[in-house]
């Protein structure tokens, strides 16, 4: 059985916080669950998707953000308790449904939770979704521990279903990937079957029925106002007449910075857990008892803008300040030691603090970037199309995954990207007004996602670029989920399709289609050439599966390379591959790590010596 | 800060610290100390460095800032000196000997520190640095890929965590394969001697 499904309450159990939350959505009763994976969101559908098995959840890997958010807002028109998981980005492809699925709300309870990520550990930005709250009228719930994220989820579908809308749940990185002991609570009956009423003048979102659904909106939008008000999330500790007001992890470092600064007869806490719409009343009780307020939020002044507008309706003139020189940034995640020291500055009293240590002197340690793996396809599909644009100007798109990281030095395969899908839409821009030669990459789970649309856009509207699509055959950077070209079948599941990206590439009529094999380089680069000759839009799809996904499947390891004394030293396999099986010696020869090496032979066919061969059985 | 022990542990990706971490959890849950960690997960596995903090006590944060550590652990000795800005003067600090040259190095874009000055760098400015050829102990306990627990073992030896060997070793237990058991234990045990003889 899933851990997540021990049903002994009261039990202590180690969690993830994306755990606690897929925990807790399993007590609350969630019977749909779609997602399009993305980190920090991904380990609570990771784990939704071994609990389907085991249990009537209904869970699904969709298309992309929007497709899992109609799914899931269909199901919960149904009466059905749906949740929605994505990373914060992800809430922009969604959020066409989002903004109009408020006008309609729902029947049974629907989550969306958006992982957010301050200091951008795996994402393009940092955007604060809170805003999102306030643009389309919903509910916005933020956890401030592992152990509140799993409990606040059965909050949040009651809330969804007294207010007849869904909730945004907003995590930040340090919630998702932070652990904690998490308390079992007892797990609601899943109610997996519901029914949809028929309602059009109610469903269908023409004008004259959006004009009724807007004027609702805002009354439910009321509601929620006082229930943010009334909401046991909106959490007022001590008495002091010095304010902070705060939410999400930055509570957890304003309640430490309290206890090292000695202040707890000083200072008056404001937690806020309920975040949109603000508790107007909360608020303005609680500025009226403070001399001077401290607001701690990561990313945007959003509860600043909030506090100060409901301070002016109040008549109240006290000092609130959040954001600003020698106060807190809008950039990057916050940490215990800055949290304590701008409140030791901004309320006057002397912060404790270890000295750091002096490490000038000290040995300069070598960077140690990400890299693709030893053996990646996307390191031999790179190489091939260097060497097969070789004399072009060029520009390269890339797109969003583990390719991404082939923009780095010495592939330089990557000049632009700013979202999912952005490769094939650059490429028609960029096209059009330059004379270079536009290549770009897409893996095949970003080019379900969104990349579809921009090869229709180029073919319709006539572009000359080629596009590289890198099928490894699963979502590899977010940690191997299946995506529509996956073969389930591989995985042992029978009930699924399979979506060939050749046939769709193929349908969409684009005039020049080719397939290569990365591994082997010499056929791939006469390919890749033709293509690029080719004048209109070109598409080649270089087809060989993810090198750590491949291992699960394999019986036995493909045999590794080693360089043989045949080898001059001339180095093009490091210098051109930068494949980190190879490493230097003592005396600056040229090694494989056999246990690193995948056996992709790559390296072998370029080595100007035929130096390196493979290791004898 | 002063009733909470915080540790953080630096690796490179496939070294096994978040294994490492999950026993040290269990461990706490088993002792019933409070514990908050976190962790980097995502792109930074691509054979980047992966950072684990973890707080023991009653403090809230799950992170650790600079200069906060009460105890730091390096399974690679370079990743080791990295980690120094988390450190003050009275940090005590375990590190693998053995190293893993990032690939900066084969490609000429970086120098892999001297192994000597390297010790010497941590050795002056912190309270008690712990050196051990974890690789070669784990070797002897039975699996190279024991590094984690050797490792443990020596922390553990410390004694700056609050956590007793009998602890940690119940959850290896729960925490680690049924067939590696017997070797995790070993190499704790014998990451924990080595320690103990450390001067």
């Amino acid at each position: 059985m899933h851990k997540l499904l021990t049903d002994q309450p009261g039990l202590q159990m180690v969690m993830l916080g994306n755990e606690a939350i897929a925990r807790g959505a399993i007590e609350a009763g969630v019977a749909v669950a779609a997602t399009y994976p993305g980190t920090p969101s991904s380990e609570i559908a990771n784990n939704f998707f071994q609990i389907s098995r085991e249990t009537d959840l209904y869970f699904e890997y969709s298309t992309n953000e929007k497709v899992a958010l109609e799914v899931a807002a269909a199901a919960a028109n149904s009466g059905v308790r749906s949740m929605c998981i994505m990373k914060h980005v992800g809430m922009n492809v969604a959020a066409d449904a989002l903004m109009t699925l408020a006008y309609v709300g729902v029947k049974g309870g629907l989550v969306i939770v958006s992982a957010d990520d301050p200091s951008m550990f795996s994402s393009q930005n940092e955007q604060d979704n809170r805003y999102y709250g306030k643009l389309s009228g919903l509910p916005v719930l933020e956890p401030s521990s592992v152990e509140e994220a799993g409990e606040m989820i059965s909050h949040a579908f009651e809330l969804s279903e007294t207010l007849q809308e869904p909730v945004i749940f907003r995590t930040t990185t340090r919630i998702n990937h932070s652990t904690a002991v998490v308390t079992l609570r007892t797990i609601r009956k899943q109610i997996s079957r519901g029914d949809f009423i028929k309602d059009p003048f109610n469903y269908v979102t023409v004008p004259a029925v959006s004009r009724r659904l807007h004027v609702k909106l805002l009354a439910h939008l009321d509601q929620a106002a006082r229930c943010s008000d009334e909401s046991p999330y909106n959490i007022v500790s001590g008495n002091g007449s010095w304010g902070v007001i705060c939410s999400g992890v930055s509570f957890a470092y304003v309640s430490d910075a309290v206890q090292d600064l000695g202040i707890g007869d000083q200072i008056r806490i404001l937690r806020i857990g309920f975040s949109h719409p603000m508790p107007a009343g909360v608020i303005k009780t609680f500025l009226a008892s403070c001399q001077k307020v401290l607001v701690v939020e990561e990313g945007e002044p959003y509860m600043e803008e909030s506090v100060k507008a409901f301070a002016q309706e109040a008549g109240l003139t006290l000092p609130i300040q959040g954001k600003g020189e020698g106060l807190f940034s809008r950039l990057y995640e916050f940490d215990p030691r800055m949290v304590r020291e701008v409140m030791a500055s901004y309320f006057g009293v002397p912060c404790p603090a270890k000295p750091r240590l002096d490490l000038s002197g000290v040995p300069e340690v070598p960077q140690r970037p990400p890299n693709l793996c030893a053996g990646c396809s996307h390191r031999a599909t790179y190489y091939a199309v260097k060497k097969a644009a070789e004399g072009m100007q060029t520009i390269y798109p890339t797109d969003i995954g583990c390719y991404t990281l082939g923009f780095l030095p010495p592939l330089g395969m990557g000049d632009f990207l700013i979202c999912m899908g952005s490769s094939t839409g650059t490429s028609c821009g960029f096209s059009r007004v330059t004379d270079k030669k536009v290549i770009s990459f897409i893996g095949d789970s970003t080019f379900f996602h969104s990349g579809i649309p921009g090869l229709i856009n180029a073919v319709f509207n006539n572009h000359n670029f080629t596009l590289v699509i890198l099928d490894n055959g699963v979502t590899a950077m977010t940690g191997h989920q299946p995506n529509p070209g996956v073969d389930m079948k591989l995985l042992n599941f029978q009930d699924y399709g399979q979506v060939s990206i050749e046939a769709v590439v193929r349908a969409l009529g684009v005039p020049h289609v080719a397939v290569i094999q990365p591994y082997k380089v010499k056929k791939s680069i006469e390919t890749l050439k033709e293509a690029f000759n080719f004048k209109g839009v070109s598409v080649v799809i270089s087809r060989e599966m993810c090198t750590l996904y491949a291992k699960g499947f394999k019986k036995t390891k493909t045999r590794p390379y080693y360089v043989s004394d045949k080898c001059k030293n001339h180095r093009e396999c490091i210098s051109q591959l930068a494949c980190p099986a190879f490493f230097l010696d003592a005396a600056g020869a040229v090694k494989i790590d056999p246990v690193m090496c995948a056996g992709c032979a790559v390296c072998a066919q370029i080595c100007p010596e035929n130096a390196i061969l493979p290791v004898k059985a | 800060m002063s009733d909470s022990t915080r540790l953080i542990m630096v690796a490179v990706g496939g070294q096994g610290n978040l294994l490492a971490s999950s026993v040290l959890g269990e461990a706490a849950l088993l002792a019933g100390i409070p514990l908050r960690m976190s962790e980097i997960h995502g792109m930074a596995q691509r054979g980047g460095v992966v950072e684990s903090a973890l707080v023991f006590g009653n403090a809230r944060s799950s992170i650790i800032s600079d200069g906060e550590a009460d105890v730091l652990v390096g399974f690679e000795p370079s990743e080791t000196l990295r980690g120094l800005n988390k450190c003050n003067a009275q940090t005590v600090i375990i590190t693998n000997l053995s190293p893993l040259p990032p690939f900066t190095v084969a490609i000429g874009k970086g120098v892999y520190p001297d192994m000597a000055e390297l010790q010497q760098a941590i050795r002056s400015r912190t309270a008690r640095l712990v050196a051990v050829n974890a690789v070669e102990i784990a070797k002897t306990a039975g699996n190279v890929l024991a590094v984690n627990m050797v490792l443990l073992g020596a922390l553990i030896q410390t004694g700056v965590l609050p956590l007793t060997s009998a602890h940690v070793k119940q959850a290896i237990q729960t925490k680690t394969k049924a067939a590696f058991v017997d070797i995790n234990i070993r190499a704790f045990d014998m990451g924990y001697e080595v320690a103990g003889q450390h001067r």
